[in-house]
C-alpha cells in the first residue's frame, strides 16, 4: 500500500509549503468558478466568459507592465470588459458574438503590445507563460487572503442573487413582470462572472480559463438539474480536476523530456476534458425525458 | 401532361423517442391541386414536411416526388428565415439563386438570366423591394422573395411551411390568392401547411387534416366533417360552419359518444 | 522597409489577408464566429508540436487545422457553441502548451505562435503559402454559389448536400488558418477573418462586392499592420488588432448614419432604392 502511494504520489508533495498554498488556492478558485459557472452555461453565456477571460490576458500583461499583481490586472480589465459588454448591450445574439469578437481581437492586440513592451522595457521573462498558460506553483502567498476575500464575496453574492438570477436567466419577461430588475442583475451576474475568470486566469492562464469556468459546471448540469446540487457537483469535480491536476504536475517534474515538470494548466484542462467525455457517457444511457 | 400524381405519401410512420408522431399517413397531389395541411401545433405537420423533402427518414412507407431525371422536382418555402439585417443579399440574388444556386462555379452574367429573375419577382409583386437587403424586408415581403426563388426552378411540386403564421390578415389573404393563382397557372401542385384552416378555404382543392400523427384526405367538404374529425381525434369533435367560415369544437376527451350539446365543453379549439 | 528580409512578409502579408479577408466573408454570414476562434486553437497545438519534431510548422498547422475542421464539422451543428467542442479545443490549446513545454525555445515560441511576427515565414515556407492562398481561392469561388445559398437558405431541398458544404467550409477555414497563423498568430487570425468581413457589409448589399470589399479591407488592414509593425518594432498582431477594431466600428458609424440624420429607421414600405 505504500509503494503504491509512493508510486503515485512523488514526495515532498504535502511538505512543500508552494503546493499547500497552490492546492488552497487553486481549490477556492475551482468553487468560486463552480458557482458561477453553472449559471454561466444555463444562460449559454459561455462566449462571453471565454472573451472574458481572453481580455484578461491583456489586463495581465498590462499588470507586468505597471509592476503591479497579475491577479490586479485580470480583475482591472475583466470587469472594465464586462461593464463594456452590458452597457453596449447588443440585442441580437449574432451582433453580440461578432462585436464580442472584435472586442476580443482588440483585447488579444493590447495583450500582445503590453507583453512585449514588459519584456523589452522591464526585463520581466516569462510573463506571457505565467498570462497566458497560468503559473499555480509559482504564486506569492499574498494572493490567498486576496483569493479568499473576492471568492467568498463573489460566493456570497451569488447565493443571495441565486433566485432571482435563475428567474432571469429563465425568463427575463417573467422576472420583470414580478418587478425584479433585470438589467441590474444581469450586471452583477457579469461583474460575478469577471471575478471568477479573474481568479480562474491567475491559475490556470487566461487563455484556459474557460475551462475551469464551463467545464464542471457543464459536467453537473448534465448529471442534475438543480441548480444547489449542481453546485455542490461542479465545485467537488473542480477541486477534483484541479488537485489532481497539480499532484500530477508535480509528479512530472521527473518525466522527459526535459525532467521540468509538465504545465498545470494541461492537466487540468485534459482532466475536466476527460471529465465531460464520462459525464456525456454515463448520461448517454438515459432514456430521453422528452420526444424531439 | 402526364397522370402521374405530383406528389405520392404512402403508408408513412415515424417513430421518434419511442414516440409514434405520424402513424400510416398516405395521400396524393396532383398538379394544379391546392392542398392544406391542416392541423394544430404538434399534430406532425413539419415531420411530415421533413419527410416530403428527404431531411427525415420515415420508419415505414414511402414518399415518392416528382423530378427531373436525378434531381428532385420541389420547392420548399421555409417558415422561419433569415432575421440578420446586415447580410449583404438582395432579394433579386436569393432568386437568381434559385436557378443555379447548386452549381458549381460563378455564374455567367447574361441577359436571359437577369430578365428571368425579373419576371419572377413580377409575378410575386416583388420589383419594388427587390433591390433591398434582405434581412430587412416584412415578414410578408420576405415570403415573396421566398416563393420566387422556389418557383424559379420551375417545380412541379411546392411546399410551404405555415406561410400565414405571421402575416396579418390582409397579407395572408394575398399570399394566399397568389398561391391559388400559381397552382393553376403553373400547374403545379401546391401543399400548404397551417394550423388556421379558414384562410385556405376558399382556395383548398384537397385537404390534409392531421390529428395525432394521423391524417385524413379528401375535399374540405369530405373531411371537415364531425364524424370524421371525432374518429380522427379519438373524442367528440364538433364541426360548425358559421357564415362561411369553420369553427371545430373539442368536446371532453372522456367523451365517446355525443351527449347533449352544451355539456362539458372544455373550450374552443379553433382551428 | 522593402528590401530584403521584408519582401517576404509584404508577400505573405497580403496572400494571408486575400485568403483570410474571402473566408470570412462566409464565416461572419454563417455567424461561425466561434469557428474562426476554435480552429486556430487546435492549429496552436499542431505548430508547437511541429516545431518540437523539428518539422515544418505550416504542415503542423495544416494537419491539426484539418483535424480540427472535421472534428467540428461532425461532432457539433452548425453555429453551436456547445460545450464538449470548447472543451476539446481549449485542450488543444493546453497541449500547444505542453509541446513548447517540451522545447527549449519556450518564451519566444509561445509569443510569436499566439500573436505572430512580422519575420515569420521562411523563404522555403513561401511557396506552399502562395500554393495554399491560390487553392483556397480558387475553392472559395468553385464554391461560390452553393455556399453562398446554404449560408443563407440552409434548409434549401435541391442539390446541395449541407454537410458536405458545411465540410468543404471548415476546410476553408482550415486552409486560410494554416497560411495566417505564422505571420499573424492564432489569437489574431480570426479578427482579420471577422473584422473585414463584417465591416464590409455596411458598404455594399451586394454579395459580390462585399467579398471583394472584405479582401481590400483585410489587406489594407494587413498593409498597414506591417508597416507600423516595422517602424515601431510593436507586435504585428497588436496594429491587426487595433486596425480591425477601427475599421469596424467605422462601418457601424457609417450604417447607423441614417438613422442619425433621419432620426429612426425607414418604415418598410418606402423601399424603393437601394440601400
Amino acid at each position: 500500500m505504500d509503494a503504491v502511494l509512493h508510486a503515485l504520489v512523488e514526495p515532498g508533495f504535502l511538505s512543500s509549503p508552494n503546493v499547500r498554498l497552490a492546492l488552497a488556492i487553486g481549490g477556492l478558485v475551482a468553487i468560486v468558478t463552480a458557482g458561477v459557472g453553472v449559471f454561466t452555461v444555463l444562460r449559454g453565456q459561455s462566449f462571453a466568459g471565454e472573451a472574458l477571460g481572453d481580455i484578461g490576458a491583456a489586463g495581465g500583461s498590462s499588470a507586468y507592465l505597471i509592476g503591479i499583481g497579475p491577479l490586479w490586472g485580470f480583475l482591472g480589465i475583466s470587469i472594465a470588459a464586462a461593464a463594456a459588454m452590458e452597457l453596449i448591450g447588443i440585442q441580437r445574439a449574432r451582433g453580440r458574438d461578432l462585436a464580442t469578437g472584435i472586442v476580443l481581437g482588440l483585447g488579444f492586440g493590447l495583450a500582445a503590445l503590453f507583453l512585449y513592451l514588459g519584456t523589452t522595457q522591464s526585463n520581466t521573462t516569462g510573463a506571457p507563460v505565467t498570462i497566458l498558460f497560468g503559473s499555480l506553483f509559482l504564486l506569492p502567498s499574498s494572493n490567498l487572503p486576496l483569493v479568499l476575500g473576492f471568492g467568498a464575496g463573489t460566493l456570497a453574492a451569488l447565493a443571495t442573487l441565486s433566485r432571482p438570477l435563475m428567474l432571469v436567466s429563465v425568463s427575463p419577461e417573467l422576472a420583470a413582470a414580478r418587478g425584479i430588475p433585470v438589467r441590474l442583475v444581469g450586471a452583477a451576474y457579469l461583474l460575478a462572472m469577471a471575478v471568477a475568470v479573474a481568479l480562474s486566469a491567475l491559475t490556470i492562464g487566461a487563455i484556459l480559463s474557460t475551462a475551469l469556468l464551463v467545464g464542471p459546471a457543464a459536467c453537473a448540469l448534465r448529471l442534475t438539474s438543480r441548480p444547489q446540487r449542481a453546485f455542490f457537483a461542479a465545485a467537488g469535480i473542480g477541486v477534483g480536476c484541479t488537485w489532481l491536476g497539480l499532484l500530477l504536475a508535480w509528479d512530472s517534474y521527473y518525466w522527459p523530456p526535459l525532467h521540468n515538470g509538465w504545465p498545470v494548466s494541461f492537466f487540468v484542462v485534459t482532466l475536466v476534458l476527460i471529465a465531460h467525455l464520462a459525464s456525456g457517457a454515463a448520461t448517454a444511457r438515459r432514456p430521453h425525458g422528452r420526444s424531439r | 401532361m402526364t397522370d402521374a400524381p405530383a406528389l405520392n405519401v404512402s403508408g408513412v410512420t415515424v417513430e421518434l423517442g419511442g414516440r409514434r408522431i405520424l402513424d400510416d399517413v398516405g395521400f396524393r397531389l396532383t398538379a394544379g391541386e391546392l392542398t392544406g395541411l391542416i392541423g394544430s401545433n404538434g399534430a406532425g405537420k413539419t415531420t411530415l414536411l421533413r419527410v416530403i423533402l428527404g431531411l427525415l427518414a420515415p420508419t415505414r412507407g414511402t414518399v415518392e416526388v416528382p423530378s427531373d431525371g436525378r434531381r428532385r422536382s420541389v420547392g420548399y418555402v421555409p417558415q422561419k428565415f433569415l432575421l440578420d439585417p446586415d447580410m449583404p443579399l438582395r432579394g433579386r440574388d436569393l432568386v437568381a439563386l434559385g436557378i443555379d444556386g447548386h452549381r458549381l462555379g460563378l455564374p455567367r452574367p447574361s441577359r436571359a438570366r437577369r430578365e428571368r429573375v425579373q419576371e419572377m419577382l413580377a409575378a410575386v409583386d416583388a420589383e419594388q423591394f427587390a433591390d433591398v437587403r434582405i434581412g430587412r424586408l416584412s415578414g410578408g415581403e420576405q415570403q415573396r422573395i421566398l416563393i420566387a426563388h422556389a418557383l424559379i426552378s420551375n417545380p412541379r411540386l411546392l411546399l410551404l411551411d405555415e406561410p400565414l403564421a405571421n402575416l396579418d390578415l390582409r397579407s395572408a389573404r394575398e399570399v394566399v390568392s397568389l398561391l391559388a393563382r400559381i397552382a393553376d397557372e403553373q400547374r403545379i401542385a401546391v401543399l400548404i401547411s397551417a394550423h388556421e384552416m379558414n384562410a385556405l378555404l376558399p382556395v383548398m382543392d384537397r385537404v390534409v387534416y392531421l390529428a395525432d400523427g394521423r391524417a385524413a384526405c379528401g375535399t374540405a367538404d369530405e373531411v371537415v366533417r364531425s364524424d370524421v374529425l371525432s374518429r380522427l381525434y379519438g373524442h367528440r369533435v364538433d364541426v360548425m360552419r358559421v357564415r362561411g367560415r369553420v369553427i371545430v369544437v373539442a368536446g371532453d376527451s372522456d367523451d365517446a359518444e355525443p351527449t347533449h350539446p352544451h355539456s362539458h365543453d372544455h373550450g374552443i379549439e379553433v382551428f | 522597409m522593402f528590401s530584403g528580409f521584408m519582401v517576404n512578409a509584404w508577400i505573405v502579408g497580403t496572400l494571408v489577408a486575400l485568403a483570410g479577408g474571402a473566408v470570412g466573408f462566409f464565416i461572419v454570414m454563417r455567424g461561425s464566429a466561434f469557428v474562426a476562434h476554435a480552429i486556430p486553437n487546435g492549429s496552436f497545438a499542431g505548430a508547437a508540436g511541429a516545431s518540437l519534431i523539428g518539422v515544418s510548422t505550416l504542415l503542423g498547422l495544416g494537419v491539426f487545422s484539418i483535424a480540427g475542421a472535421l472534428g467540428i464539422g461532425l461532432l457539433t451543428r452548425r453555429g453551436r457553441h456547445d460545450v464538449a467542442t470548447a472543451l476539446s479545443l481549449v485542450f488543444m490549446l493546453g497541449l500547444g502548451a505542453l509541446f513548447l513545454s517540451f522545447s527549449v525555445e519556450y518564451e519566444p515560441a509561445v509569443f510569436s505562435l499566439l500573436f505572430g511576427e512580422v519575420l515569420g515565414v521562411s523563404n522555403t515556407e513561401l511557396l506552399p503559402t502562395i500554393v495554399l492562398t491560390i487553392v483556397c481561392l480558387l475553392l472559395l469561388l468553385i464554391l461560390w454559389r452553393p455556399l453562398l445559398l446554404d449560408s443563407v437558405l440552409p434548409e434549401s431541398a435541391e442539390g446541395i448536400n449541407p454537410l458536405i458544404i458545411e465540410l468543404a467550409f471548415l476546410g476553408l477555414v482550415a486552409l486560410a488558418t494554416t497560411m495566417t497563423v505564422p505571420v499573424v498568430g492564432t489569437t489574431l487570425i480570426f479578427t482579420l477573418m471577422i473584422g473585414p468581413p463584417a465591416a464590409a457589409r455596411a458598404f455594399t448589399t451586394r454579395p459580390g462586392l462585399a467579398l471583394a470589399l472584405s479582401m481590400a479591407l483585410a489587406v489594407a488592414i494587413s498593409w498597414a499592420a506591417i508597416a507600423l509593425s516595422y517602424e515601431t518594432y510593436w507586435p504585428i498582431g497588436f496594429y491587426v488588432g487595433a486596425c480591425s477594431a477601427c475599421v469596424y466600428a467605422l462601418s457601424r458609424f457609417w450604417g447607423a448614419l441614417p438613422r442619425l440624420r433621419h432620426g429612426s429607421m425607414p418604415p418598410a414600405q418606402s423601399f424603393a432604392q437601394k440601400v
